[in-house]
């Protein structure tokens, strides 16, 4: 009895009707389309974009080349090479960190006990050049000099959690 | 004069094309040279005001026909060489068949119907003279039982062709759409609620 | 209202220099392009409309880069088409590889000389107008097929296959459908066939009403014959690639894009022609009322605007349903359409016989 039922039902085409209503209802929507260049999403303090290879406040370089980061990078983007300055400190002499291989998932900023590796909220970059995406420690350096107020701020906002 | 020269470019379209589906290699390029003879010859009829005939001609032979033709013919796998072996050897016997088939061609139609003037010309009729309606008249009227008789062989044909191919017997994994189609969620979906943790 | 064209050929016999069967050719020339040129921007903005309802749909805004509101997007796409290269295949048969595309725009815009726009504004009134377009609409299906086996392609065979076996399936159905049509105007001219739907009830006596079974079927056979969403198989992006057109590139490509968008609008007109009165206003009792009533009028305006209904659902189809499995879409061709239109035609013949009121009532009609 049913199945006759159904039958005639699918020959109205009720259930077609039905889609189309819904899909109807949706061409009249409120659409959700963010026009990029001109409007953005809204960022967290906790984005993961490039990377910044941070200073103190006297000018020193964090890094300490413990190769923590190095150690736990899963996609092996990070070289590190280190000697033994002047006065004594151990400091990279080869910092590099190839974006091309990045996965972004944020552990070398985790693992790094100085926070001197961070990832900043800045992802509008490309490169030209088989090399430009290769970010040297000069390069790092002059990310974090760029964005140091923005990567302070965040890490300030997010303190509570750390 | 205008109608001579659409006529004769037509006509010589027809007898090249109808050459190249005997003369060329190729069974798809055949195929779509029996295409465009039909389409010289539908443009023949045109001509001849019979336009029923020469849309009916397009849309049966052209239309369906010569696509389910198209259809097995491009799947084909023909090796032309091993084609071609036999080809002189064969060629007396055939060409004994096609000289026969001539002469008896030519006796059933016998020598005093050809020349342009035999025939009697073609009336002309008005822009309102329906082709179609005449065809029709016609054709349920006083030709009414040898239509419905070629009717008949053809739906025996249809009847004929589908009990050849359909067996039940074999065991075919393809899926039936219409049982398929009658599935409804309750078929197939059963809600079960189950405590999200058990003490104890 | 002045004729344009019999003007022209004044103007034209006047010169004295031009021999007369030239004057008539560049006659039909000129009317050609008064169908072909307008219907080639229709088809590019309706590429357009395609992506801004189906953005709408998705709640997306679709293309507005290009000028304001995205309306120089059409142009933009078609200067990148032109200036792309087209490759030929290796292996490739490449005169039915060139000639394919041509092969399918060719069909869709031919199909145009006997479409009336409006009570006199046709470019071929020929008698068996219907029987025409049903031709014609079936050899759209060779530019495919050719295409396909012309590409040397699996993919591009696949969906040659596809295509062909379903067009055939479909035409079958859409003929009955029509077949009711004619049976109801009794006339296989689409001039007549419009005026046969003229009557006291105004769109009540269209004959999508008394036809409406055969009205559903033709659309949804119109959708299958054009390959679009939902009986996309021959295209099938996700299964096939790209079916037959996968090897084009370039103006290639553009053809079998501008012949599938070109039939779109055909059977969507031939639509409004069969079912929906064509020119005829579906309020024929308002042409009195001052102010409004030239618009109430008949005229082209109405066709161009049932036409655009029509497209419409083409589209909005397009963004609703998943596609058919194939199958079940010859299923569907086979085992319910053609039931449904025989046992329809069956009951337009009855009813015609019978004079069955209002659309059939004796006298009604001529």
């Amino acid at each position: 009895m049913s199945a006759v039922v159904d039958y005639f039902k699918s020959l109205t085409l009720w259930e077609l009707l039905k889609g189309l209503r819904l899909t109807g209802a949706y061409l009249f929507d409120r659409k959700i389309t963010i026009q990029y260049p001109e409007e953005k999403t809204p960022q967290s303090a906790r984005f993961r974009g490039l990377h910044a290879l941070r200073r103190y406040a006297n000018g020193e370089e964090r890094c300490i080349a413990c190769k923590l980061c190095e150690a736990v990078c899963p996609a092996l983007a990070i070289t590190i090479e280190s000697e033994q300055r002047d006065d004594g400190t151990r400091r990279t002499t080869k910092y590099e960190i190839d974006l091309t291989k990045c996965i972004f998932c944020g552990f070398c900023e985790e693992s790094c006990p100085v926070d001197s590796i961070v990832e900043t909220r800045h992802f509008e970059y490309h490169g030209e050049k088989r090399g430009d995406l290769l970010m040297t420690k000069d390069k790092l350096l002059a990310n974090a000099e760029r964005f140091e107020a923005q990567i302070a701020a965040d890490r300030a906002a997010e303190a509570r959690y750390r | 004069m205008f109608e001579q020269v659409v006529f004769y470019s037509f006509a010589a379209v027809l007898v090249l094309a109808a050459t190249m589906v005997i003369t060329v290699r190729n069974p798809v390029h055949a195929a779509l040279f029996l295409v465009l003879s039909f389409f010289a010859s539908s443009g023949l009829w045109l001509l001849m005001e019979a336009e029923f005939l020469a849309i009916a001609l397009v849309l049966v032979y052209v239309g369906a026909v010569m696509v389910l033709f198209l259809f097995v013919v491009m799947m084909l796998d023909i090796n032309l060489t091993v084609l071609r072996e036999g080809f002189a050897r064969y060629l007396p016997v055939a060409g004994m068949v096609a000289v026969l088939m001539f002469i008896a061609i030519g006796m059933v139609i016998e020598h005093e119907h050809f020349g342009l003037e035999k025939p009697a010309s073609a009336v002309t009729h008005a822009a309102d003279y329906s082709n179609t309606r005449e065809l029709g008249l016609a054709l349920y009227t006083q030709y009414i039982w040898p239509f419905e008789i070629a009717a008949v062989i053809l739906l025996v044909a249809i009847i004929a062709a589908i009990a050849l191919t359909l067996r039940h017997t074999r065991q075919t994994k393809a899926p039936k759409p219409e049982k398929q189609v009658a599935v409804r969620r309750q078929d197939r979906v059963r809600l079960i609620k189950v405590d999200a943790e058990r003490q104890g | 209202m002045i004729n344009p064209f019999a003007l022209l050929e004044q103007q034209l016999t006047a010169l004295g220099m031009i021999p007369a069967p030239l004057i008539v050719v560049a006659v039909i020339v000129a009317k050609i392009l008064v169908i072909v040129l307008p219907l080639m921007g229709g088809v590019a903005y309706l590429t357009l409309a395609e992506r801004k309802i189906i953005g709408w749909i998705q709640v997306r805004n679709g293309p507005n880069r290009v000028g304001p509101l995205g309306l120089l997007q059409p142009i933009a796409d078609a200067l990148k088409l032109l200036t792309k290269e087209m490759v030929v295949p290796s292996g490739a048969s490449r005169f039915l590889f060139l000639i394919a595309p041509i092969l399918a725009l060719g069909p869709a815009l031919a199909a145009w000389a006997v479409v009336p726009f409006g009570s006199e504004v046709v470019l071929a009134n020929i008698n068996a107008g219907l029987l025409y377009i049903l031709a014609l609409t079936s050899l759209g299906v060779y530019g495919i097929i050719v295409a396909g086996w012309a590409s040397n392609s699996k993919y591009a065979f696949l969906g040659a296959m596809r295509s062909a076996a379903q067009i055939v399936s479909y035409e079958i159905a859409m003929g009955f459908a029509l077949v009711g049509v004619l049976i109801a105007a009794g006339s296989l001219n689409l001039g007549d066939i419009v005026n046969a739907q003229r009557g006291a009830l105004g769109p009540g006596s269209w004959f999508f009403v008394p036809l409406f079974p055969l009205f559903v079927i033709y659309f949804i056979s119109g959708v299958a014959e054009t390959n679009r969403a939902p009986f996309d198989v021959s295209e099938g992006e996700s299964e096939i690639v790209a079916g037959f057109h996968v090897e084009y590139a370039g103006m290639g490509f553009a053809l079998f894009f501008l012949a599938e968008y070109a039939n779109m609008i055909l059977v969507s007109g031939l639509a409004s022609v069969l079912f929906l009165g064509g020119w005829l206003s579906p309020l024929p009792w308002l042409t009195s009322v001052p102010g409004v009533g030239l618009f109430f009028m008949d005229g082209i305006h109405w066709f161009l605007g049932k036409t655009a209904f029509f497209l419409f659902l083409f589209l909005w189809f397009r963004a609703t349903f998943p596609r058919y499995r194939y199958d079940q879409i010859m299923r569907l061709g086979w085992k319910i359409f053609l039931p449904i239109t025989m046992v329809w035609i069956v009951v337009v013949a009855a009813m015609v016989v019978w004079h069955m009121p209002p659309w059939f009532a004796a006298g009604a009609r001529g």
